[in-house]
């Protein structure tokens, strides 16, 4: 069953094409990794599908409804959220306020301007069995800014998790921290996304990170998708081993 | 279960018996003053109460959204004139009457230069509030005949509640015993209305979102929160409290001048709230008392009094850059650590 049917999307600033005619279909439930260097258009890819820019050209249909021209608002309640390539948090608040944050804005309750929002228990609650989950209930009462940069990685993906979404784009969720941090932060984004049947796409550098968690791989090259299939597939795949994997002089990886 | 329970703990910590115990004391000096300072300095605290509510409403943007306004005269001078306006045209005298037209007339003053404005951030959005205040100075100025022109309109001594409390106490006194017991009550219990409604609209779901906006717009955007609609929201709001403050102020000076919309008027806001510090909850309320009086002290000490108010001025932005109340705390908590250590 497809949750979201990418069709011949296009984006392109002045000359760049920087997503070329993609179509793509997302099955509910997969873990999908989005390969491809720098410049390939990955995270264009992500944000027309969040609603950040809109498309030239093409389709977006997200669970029967077609988003194309939707908000980022609309597309949010329908259920796609996203954490951030660079983090992207509330450092004045709480870490514990970066999740209520979401919790009280999905439930609509940020209009609310006559209530204490400390005083909200369920919130509180569900926040921190949120934070819990990501092994970050400790650092709750702490600002968002003060925390090691791995712990920030979490917590990203937590405030867009805390959206209850059914589909989610991970942009680069371990870049940043040392390669020891990898496995352990993927192993609880991981654990979380599939307790809860949650639809996941992260983009990832890191080869083995990909190949380790992926259900499927899609490899992208100057905004065209290269190849798509299982890692096995992936890993023996000749056009994907020439440009991308061949090259381990790979910057990033 | 206790995990969770520390965490709430934690968060709860907004009304610690501390701080219950500094607002309790704050609000009984407060209440007898008038009763120990001469009829003078009771005013001064009115003026201080008064620029108190403009500067925090002027914070909700600055402190919690992360807008900075050069044009909160427009506000405050429509709260004013609106105050004003309700003596020369319908010979209103109900201090009440006065506070719903000024608070109105701010809110529709603040919708339209709000529409505007939240749509720029930033220098764009506080050059453009200045911009569109300094039109409503030039329209007070040059409408005389509506506005009195330079010469500004005359604001008589209000009824308040309807009389009932020279009823009640059934004694013509005159004006500056008025303004310096009835009225500074007054004034005062309507300070610690505003000021309430005013930390619960930042500890609201609704502050939250404020404040998230204030720390990164584009993931506000995307947990949900449509940010200029909350922008727009949290200006309304300030418009509305600074409005307030300038209908309060126009009977104790008795006569409302184009100064009061002027663009200098928005900076000593702005400056309020630097001073005591912007960051903080009760920051832009300490430093417009001190504000207020650091300027009543250097016009009345020496004739350059806008020099040395300056130089002033500078040396403690310079000194305390997190304001009087950021330091107050940061000296706290300091000697917090120090002592158990």
């Amino acid at each position: 069953m497809s949750l979201l049917e990418i069709r011949n999307i296009t984006k392109s600033f002045g000359d760049n094409r920087a997503v070329d005619d993609v179509t793509l279909t997302i099955q509910r439930g997969e873990f999908l990794g989005l390969i491809g260097s720098n410049g390939a258009g990955k995270t264009t890819l992500v944000n027309l599908i969040s609603g950040f820019f809109p498309a030239d050209r093409g389709a977006l249909v997200f669970d029967g409804h077609d988003i194309t021209r939707q908000s980022i608002n609309e597309r949010i309640r329908v259920g796609i959220a996203r954490s951030f390539q660079l983090v992207n948090l509330f450092d004045q608040l709480t870490v514990l306020d970066n999740v209520a944050l979401t919790i009280f804005s999905r439930q609509g309750k940020t209009r609310w301007l006559w209530t204490l929002a400390d005083r909200d228990g369920a919130v509180r609650d569900e926040a921190v069995a949120v934070l819990r989950q990501f092994g970050l209930e400790a650092h709750a009462p702490v600002l968002a800014g003060s925390i090691s940069q791995g712990e920030r990685k979490l917590l990203d993906v937590a405030v867009a998790y805390a959206l209850r979404p059914k589909l989610l784009f991970l942009d680069e969720p371990t870049s940043g921290v040392s390669t020891r941090e990898k496995a352990p932060i993927m192993d609880i984004i991981t654990a979380v996304v599939r307790a809860e049947g949650i639809t996941a796409v992260v983009i990832e550098h890191d080869m083995d990170i990909v190949f380790r968690y992926s259900d499927r791989i899609v490899a992208m090259h100057q905004g065209a998708i290269l190849a798509s299939g299982s890692p096995d597939e992936i890993r023996r795949n000749e056009q994907v081993a020439m440009t991308l994997l061949g090259t381990h002089a790979d910057p990033q990886g | 279960m206790s995990a969770p329970g520390s965490v709430a703990a934690a968060t709860q910590a907004l009304l610690t018996p501390g701080r219950l115990a500094a607002v309790a004391l704050s609000l009984l000096v407060l209440g007898v003053l008038p009763l120990i300072l001469p009829p003078f300095d009771t005013l001064q605290v009115s003026y201080g109460l008064i620029l108190g509510i403009a500067a925090l409403g002027f914070n909700l943007l600055l402190g919690y959204t992360g807008l900075l306004s050069f044009g909160h005269s427009a506000f405050f001078g429509t709260g004013a004139y609106a105050a004003a306006f309700l003596v020369k045209y319908w010979g209103v005298r109900s201090m009440e009457a006065f506070i719903v037209a000024g608070v109105l007339a701010s809110l529709l003053v603040a919708a339209l230069i709000g529409a505007v404005c939240v749509r720029y951030t930033r220098i764009f959005f506080g050059i453009l509030a200045l911009a569109l205040s300094q039109v409503l100075w030039s329209l007070a100025l040059k409408l005389f005949w509506v506005t009195g022109g330079t010469d500004g309109l005359r604001v008589p001594t209000p009824t308040l509640l309807g009389g009932a409390f020279t009823q009640a106490f059934g004694v013509q006194t005159d004006k500056t015993a008025f303004l310096a017991y009835r009225y500074y009550y007054y004034v005062l219990a309507v300070f610690v209305l505003a000021t309430t409604v005013m930390w619960v609209i930042v500890h609201s779901p609704f502050g939250k979102a404020l404040q998230a906006i204030r720390d990164n717009e584009v993931r506000a955007e995307f947990v949900g929160v449509q940010v200029r609609r909350y922008r727009y929201v949290a200006f309304l709001v300030s418009g509305a409290f600074t409005g307030l403050a300038g209908v309060l102020w126009v009977p104790l000076n008795g006569l409302t001048t184009p100064e009061v919309l002027y663009w200098p008027f928005s900076g000593r806001i702005v400056f309020m709230a630097v001073l005591g510090g912007f960051r903080t909850f009760w920051g832009p309320i300490v430093g417009a008392f001190v504000y207020n009086y650091l300027e009543v002290w250097a016009v009345s000490a020496t004739v350059y009094w806008q020099l040395v108010l300056g130089v002033i001025l500078v040396a403690l932005v310079l000194t305390m850059p997190t304001g009087l109340v950021g330091t107050a705390g940061q000296l706290l908590a300091w000697l917090r650590r120090s002592r158990r250590a």
